[in-house]
């Protein structure tokens, strides 16, 4: 049976024009954006109640075809159990390495008697990561908490074995977290046992052999080692003060025979982060 | 109207398997972008207003969960890889297949090379040979595989759209 095609006659606007309009538009959202939140708010508004329930539907599809190969009967009994078991580890693990940071601070305290304890106990909220970035060139992902469980913009992100990132956006039901592996990463961080400030930048080109960069490390004493801590400095303005970051795996010495950079291996292991915690509290003097 | 329904949701739904499912495949942290095949596939299947339509769309829900703050700029360019993948319309022959493969080999270079361009050189990483051979090409590459398979979908369903009527 052939069809007839019915061609009626309506105006469309050439393309060409609508190209300009988008154009304009896109143009006029970023500028709009940079400066301002006011349209952004609504837009990751929307995205709360449509992309988002979504994402945490399929990453629960995705998860279950990697393991599929387990049996599926009591798979998802040991994977709720596992999923309370992580979060008790990690728990346990923020809390271990506070006390170990608690130790070093400790001696340092003998020293200057009378100084406030910066390393209180954290208020944390555990939340599942639902989704990454789709592209490749960065890694930035989504967990399914949001401003109505009080995140906000910078607050930083853990797991028990160390600094994961900080919030880059926030909507009511979802945020997005830049990972500090990230290549547009900087982490104002020290080496633990000298005190000597570091800037610890992730770079793309390490990410596959899951490393991080730093850079101006200023070791006149020649003090730091392969093999020692760094952690989140006490002069940064976004992260909190003493989170674990990483152990330094190798240090060479700048071209202006000044500084070292080198690369340091994260305490996290990003390629597989299922659930993280979120720091409730914002870098003490930090106001927009 | 429903032509466009279905296409919003198709987008919707790629973006979501984007972000979930295509990490789980990903290989040596290199996952294909789904995104442009879909833009570029409808510009040239449906013309410019289609691709840009397609491409507007895929590019605001990267802006919106992924753009940092900025709203507008994978908008933007993935709204023109939608136009000028729509120019090559009447080159298009559905058995074809040819056409389809060098326009999304392009259309991805040329988003990387973008992407590379704003959010990369920008920030004074200029070891462009790096990324050429570590990001770019291993993604096009990956691209192309998922094509294969992804195109004769996305033209059945074309062809069954057109059959009911949905210019």
């Amino acid at each position: 049976m052939a069809r007839v095609k019915l061609k009626r006659k309506k105006f469309e606007l050439p393309s060409r024009y609508i190209l300009a309009i988008i154009t304009f538009f896109c143009i006029a959202m970023m500028l709009l954006t940079f400066f301002t939140d006011a349209v952004s708010a609504p837009l990751s508004g929307i995205a709360a109640y449509t992309v988002v329930p979504f994402e945490r539907g399929f990453d629960s599809i995705g998860e279950k075809f990697t393991s599929r190969m387990n049996d599926f009967k009591n798979l998802k009994e040991v994977l709720d159990r596992n999923e309370a078991l992580q979060n008790r580890v990690n728990e346990l693990s923020q809390l271990n390495s506070q006390l170990t940071r608690d130790r070093y601070e400790l001696e340092e305290l003998r020293d200057f008697y009378g100084l406030a304890d910066q390393l209180s106990d954290y208020d944390t909220v555990g939340a599942r990561v639902i989704g990454k970035d789709p592209g490749n060139w960065f890694s930035v992902f989504l967990i399914d908490k949001g401003s109505r469980d009080g995140l906000a913009v910078d607050m930083n992100v853990i797991t028990g074995s160390g600094l994961v990132g900080i919030i880059t956006e926030v909507g009511p039901t979802w945020a997005s977290v830049r990972s500090i592996i990230d290549d547009s990463s900087n982490v104002s961080a020290m080496v633990l046992n000298t005190q000597d400030s570091v800037m610890v930048s992730g770079d793309l080109k390490l990410i596959s052999e899951g490393d991080i960069r730093f850079e101006h490390l200023l070791d006149e004493d020649e003090r730091v080692v392969v093999g020692d801590q760094i952690v989140t400095s006490n002069i940064s303005d976004k992260f909190l003060p003493g989170i674990n970051i990483g152990y330094i795996s190798s240090i060479d010495k700048d071209p202006n025979n000044l500084t070292k950079s080198g690369t340091l291996t994260p305490g996290v292991d990003f390629k597989h982060i299922g659930t993280v915690l979120v720091i409730k509290e914002l870098k003490a003097g930090k106001k927009d | 109207m429903i032509r466009k329904s279905i296409e919003f949701l198709l987008v919707f739904f790629c973006f979501i398997l984007q972000c979930t499912f295509f990490h789980f495949i990903s290989l040596g942290g290199i996952a294909p972008n789904l995104l442009i095949i879909l833009t570029s596939a409808f510009g040239f299947m449906k013309g410019r207003t289609e691709g840009m339509f397609v491409g507007f769309f895929s590019g605001l829900m990267m802006d919106v969960l992924f753009g940092n703050g900025i709203i507008g700029l994978y908008t933007l360019i993935y709204t023109y890889i939608g136009f000028f993948n729509g120019m090559f319309n009447r080159l298009f022959f559905p058995d074809d297949v040819r056409l389809p493969i060098i326009l999304i080999t392009f259309s991805d270079l040329v988003y990387c090379f973008i992407v590379y361009v704003l959010t990369f050189l920008l920030r004074s990483r200029f070891d462009f040979s790096y990324y050429l051979l570590h990001v770019i090409i291993p993604e096009t590459v990956y691209t192309i595989f998922i094509t294969i398979l992804f195109y004769r979908l996305l033209l059945k369903l074309e062809t069954s759209l057109e059959k009911f009527g949905m210019e």
